[in-house]
C-alpha cells in the first residue's frame, strides 16, 4: 500500500479510526445490557448471545449473500437467548448473575459447535460510508470508512435516552427496575416486562456480534470476541445506566484499546499488553471510586443485584 | 389429627415421625437427590440436543466411558485433568460460601503460573526442598493476594465482586502477556513466547507410579481440608452464618472482615497453586498455556457442587472426564471439539434451574408428612 508519511500523527488519526470501527460492538452490547439491567436484571451472558450472534450472522449471511439478513438472524437469536434468561431468571430464586454465566459458556459453546464449518468461506461484508473522500491520504480515508451500524447505533443510542425518559414503555421498564414491590402495586408483572427488556437486550447483543464478523474484522473465527460482552456489563456501569452515556464510553474503550496498535504501528515499542489492558483498569478504577458500602451507586437501578 | 397422634406417642415410635431415621434420611436426600436429577437431566437435555442432530447420544456416553474412566490409562488420563480444575473450582466455592460471587479464578491461575515462572530463575541455584516449596508459597500467595484485594474492595468500598473479580482476571492476563512477551521473555523462546524454562531439579514431578504430577494430591487435600475448615471448625461455622444473613453476622460480632477476606485469598491461593503446577508440572514455563480456560470451568464444577468441598472431587472428576474423552468423541463421531462446551452449558443451566426445586417436594420435607395433601 502507498502510504503517505504523516509520522506521528498516524497516532491520533488510528485512535479516530479505532474508536469508531471498534467501539460499534460496545456500543449495541452496551445499549443492549442497559436495557435489560434498566428494568432490574443484569444478564452476564451477553459475551455468549455475542459469539453466538457473530456466527449466525456470519453463516446466515453466506448462506444467503445478503449481510442484512445475517445481521437480523443475529438478532433473532440474540433475543432468543435473551428471552431464555429472561424465563428462566423469572422462576424463584434463580441467581440472574449465575444464570449469565452459564449462558455465555452455552453461547460460546455453540457457536463453536455449529461455526465449525463457516470459518473457511467468505461471506459479504456490511457496506461501509466513505467520510474520508476529500482526503488524498489513504490513512485519512481508511479512517474515516464507517460502517452503516455504527450511524445506527448512534440513533438507537438516542431512541432509547427518549425511550427511557418520554415514553410509557420506557416508564414501565423504569418502575420495573426500581422497585418490584411499586410495580406491582400498580397492577404490572414484572417478571413479565424484565423477561422482554432481556430479550431485546439480547437481539441488541447478537447485532454486536454480527458486525464483528461482518465488518470489522469481518470474518468468524473461535477467538473473534475479545469480550466485548463481558466488558459491556462494567461499559453500563461507567455509563451510569444512561443510554448516551453508553455512546461515549464506546467511543473511549474503542479508542483505548486501538491505542495499542496504533502506538505499535507508529514504530513506538512496548506495552501493547498493557495498553489492551487499560479499558479494564478503568473501568476498576471507576468502579473504586463510585461505590459505596452504604448506598447504591448513583443512577443504578433499585432492583440490581450488583449494586444493592 | 397429626396433633393427637404426637401426643399419644405412637407418632414418635414410628419411622415415619420427623424425629426418626427415615425423616433424617429424608431431610440429607434432598441435597444430594436434586443436584443428581439436575445433572441427569441436563444430560438427557443434550442427549436431544445430539439425536436432534443425527447422533446416537447412546455411542457419546459409551465414548466417554470408554476414553475418560474404562481403564488405567484413560482413569489417568483424566485424573491428570482434575488437578487444576479442583483448585479452580476451591477458588469459586470458598467465597460461596460467605455469598460471594468471585469468578476471576483464571486470573489467578495466571498470576500463580506467573510467579513461579518468573521466581524461578533466581531460585535455580537453591536445592529442590528449598525451592519448590518457596516457589509454591510465592505463587499461592500472589493469587491469594490479587483474589482477597476483591474482596477487601467489596467489603470496604461495596464494589461488586462478580465484576471486580472479572476486570482482575483480564487485567492479570494482559500483565501475563506483557511480562511474558516483554521483559521476562526468554529469548530462546521463538514461537511461543515464554519465561526462561525451569531448572530440571525444580521440576514437580508425577505421582510414583502414576502417569499424573502431584497437582492431584494436593488438589484432593485441599478440597478434604477445605471441608473440614467449613464444616467442622469455629472459622467455617462463622463463614456460614456470614453467607446466610451478613447482617445479623455482625450484629452477633463476627469478624466480618476477616472471614470475607480470609476465605476469598485461601480461594484465590489455591487457583495460585493450579497455576505453579500448570508450569513446574506441565508446561515447564509460564506462558499463554496458562489460560487455558481451567477458572471458567471451576466456576461450573463448584455451583454444581454446589460450593460443597467435598462434592467438588467427584464433579471434578466427571467433568475432567468429559474433557479427557474431546479427542476421541471429535475422531469417532465426526463432532467438533465444542461439543464438551456444549455438554458443559447444558448442565450448567440444569443445576441452576434447580435452585427452584428446594422444598418443592413433600417426600423430602418429614414436617409435612403428616399435613393432609
Amino acid at each position: 500500500m502507498n502510504e503517505a508519511d504523516i509520522g506521528l500523527w498516524a497516532v491520533p488519526l488510528a485512535i479516530l479510526a479505532g474508536a469508531i470501527r471498534v467501539s460499534t460492538p460496545f456500543l449495541f452490547v452496551s445499549l443492549g445490557e442497559v436495557l435489560t439491567e434498566r428494568s432490574g436484571r443484569i444478564n452476564l451472558g451477553l459475551e455468549g448471545t455475542l459469539v453466538f450472534g457473530a456466527m449466525s450472522g456470519y453463516a446466515v449471511a453466506y448462506l444467503t449473500a445478503l449481510p442484512w439478513i445475517g445481521v437480523l438472524a443475529a438478532a433473532l437469536a440474540g433475543s432468543l437467548f435473551g428471552l431464555f434468561h429472561g424465563l428462566v431468571c423469572s422462576l424463584p430464586r434463580v441467581n440472574d448473575i449465575a444464570i449469565g454465566i452459564a449462558l455465555m459458556l452455552l453461547g460460546t459453546g455453540l457457536a463453536y459447535f455449529f461455526g465449525k464449518p463457516y470459518i473457511q468461506p467468505v461471506a459479504p461484508d456490511l457496506p461501509a460510508i466513505n467520510f474520508g473522500w476529500w482526503s488524498d491520504l489513504p490513512q485519512v480515508q481508511v479512517a474515516l470508512r464507517v460502517n452503516v451500524l455504527f450511524l445506527i447505533g448512534i440513533l438507537l443510542a438516542g431512541l432509547l435516552w427518549w425511550m427511557f425518559r418520554a415514553t410509557r414503555i420506557g416508564l414501565l421498564i423504569r418502575v420495573v427496575g426500581d422497585s418490584t414491590d411499586a410495580a406491582r402495586a400498580m397492577g404490572l408483572k414484572p417478571a413479565f416486562i424484565r423477561t422482554l427488556a432481556t430479550a431485546a437486550g439480547g437481539a441488541f447483543a447478537g447485532v454486536a456480534g454480527a458486525y464483528l464478523s461482518l465488518f470489522y474484522p469481518g470474518s468468524w473465527s473461535e477467538g473473534i470476541s475479545s469480550g466485548q460482552g463481558l466488558m459491556a456489563v462494567a461499559l453500563v456501569i461507567f455509563a451510569r445506566w444512561n443510554p448516551i452515556a453508553c455512546f461515549w464510553v464506546a467511543i473511549l474503550f474503542g479508542g483505548t484499546g486501538a491505542l495499542g496498535p496504533a502506538l505499535q504501528s507508529a514504530g513506538i515499542p512496548g506495552g501493547y499488553y498493557l495498553f489492551y489492558a487499560a479499558p479494564y483498569v478503568l473501568t476498576l478504577g471507576l468502579l473504586i471510586a463510585t461505590s459505596s458500602p452504604t448506598r447504591a451507586m448513583a443512577g443504578a437501578p433499585g432492583e440490581l443485584s450488583i449494586s444493592k | 389429627m397429626a396433633a393427637t397422634d404426637r401426643a399419644t406417642g405412637w407418632w414418635k415410635e414410628s419411622r415415619f415421625s420427623p424425629d426418626g431415621w427415615l425423616a433424617a434420611l429424608a431431610r440429607r436426600s434432598e441435597a444430594i437427590a436434586i443436584p443428581v436429577g439436575a445433572l441427569l437431566a441436563g444430560l438427557a437435555a443434550f442427549s436431544l440436543f445430539l439425536f436432534a442432530l443425527g447422533k446416537a447420544p447412546a455411542e457419546f456416553y459409551a465414548l466417554v466411558y470408554k476414553a475418560a474412566f474404562g481403564t488405567w490409562f484413560s482413569w489417568q488420563n483424566t485424573l491428570s485433568r482434575t488437578a487444576p480444575l479442583l483448585l479452580a473450582a476451591l477458588c469459586v466455592a470458598l467465597p460461596a460460601r460467605l455469598g460471594l460471587v468471585v469468578i476471576g479464578g483464571e486470573g489467578a491461575i495466571v498470576l500463580g503460573g506467573l510467579t513461579c515462572g518468573a521466581l524461578a530463575g533466581g531460585l535455580s541455584g537453591f536445592h529442590s526442598t528449598v525451592a519448590i516449596p518457596v516457589l509454591t508459597v510465592a505463587g499461592a500467595a500472589a493469587a491469594g493476594i490479587w483474589v482477597g484485594a476483591v474482596a477487601a474492595l467489596r467489603h470496604y468500598r461495596g464494589v461488586n465482586e462478580t465484576i471486580a473479580s472479572l476486570l482482575t482476571a483480564y487485567i492479570a492476563i494482559a500483565l501475563m502477556n506483557h511480562l511474558v512477551e516483554g521483559p521476562l521473555r526468554d529469548p530462546a523462546s521463538l514461537n511461543k513466547p515464554s519465561t526462561a524454562p525451569l531448572a530440571a531439579h525444580l521440576r514437580i514431578g508425577d505421582i510414583p507410579g502414576w502417569d499424573v504430577h502431584w497437582g492431584l494430591i494436593v488438589g484432593v487435600l485441599g478440597c478434604l481440608l477445605s471441608w473440614v475448615l467449613i464444616e467442622r471448625t469455629t472459622w467455617g461455622f462463622a463463614a456460614r452464618i456470614v453467607g446466610g444473613n451478613p447482617r445479623a453476622a455482625q450484629i452477633q460480632g463476627l469478624p466480618l472482615a476477616r472471614l470475607i477476606l480470609g476465605f476469598t485469598a485461601l480461594g484465590g491461593a489455591f487457583a495460585g497453586l493450579a497455576g505453579v503446577f500448570e508450569v513446574a508440572a506441565v508446561h515447564g514455563s509460564a506462558n499463554a498455556s496458562l489460560a487455558a480456560g481451567y477458572g471458567y470451568t471451576g466456576i461450573l464444577i463448584a455451583f454444581l457442587a454446589r460450593h460443597n468441598p467435598l462434592a467438588i472431587i467427584p464433579v471434578t472428576i466427571l467433568l475432567a472426564g468429559f474433557e479427557a474423552s474431546s479427542g476421541l468423541v471429535q475422531r469417532r463421531m465426526d463432532l467438533p471439539d465444542a461439543t464438551v462446551l456444549v455438554l458443559q452449558g447444558f448442565t450448567f443451566v440444569a443445576i441452576l434451574v434447580s435452585e427452584s426445586l428446594y422444598g418443592r417436594f413433600r417426600m423430602f420435607a418429614p414436617e409435612r408428612w403428616s399435613l393432609p395433601r
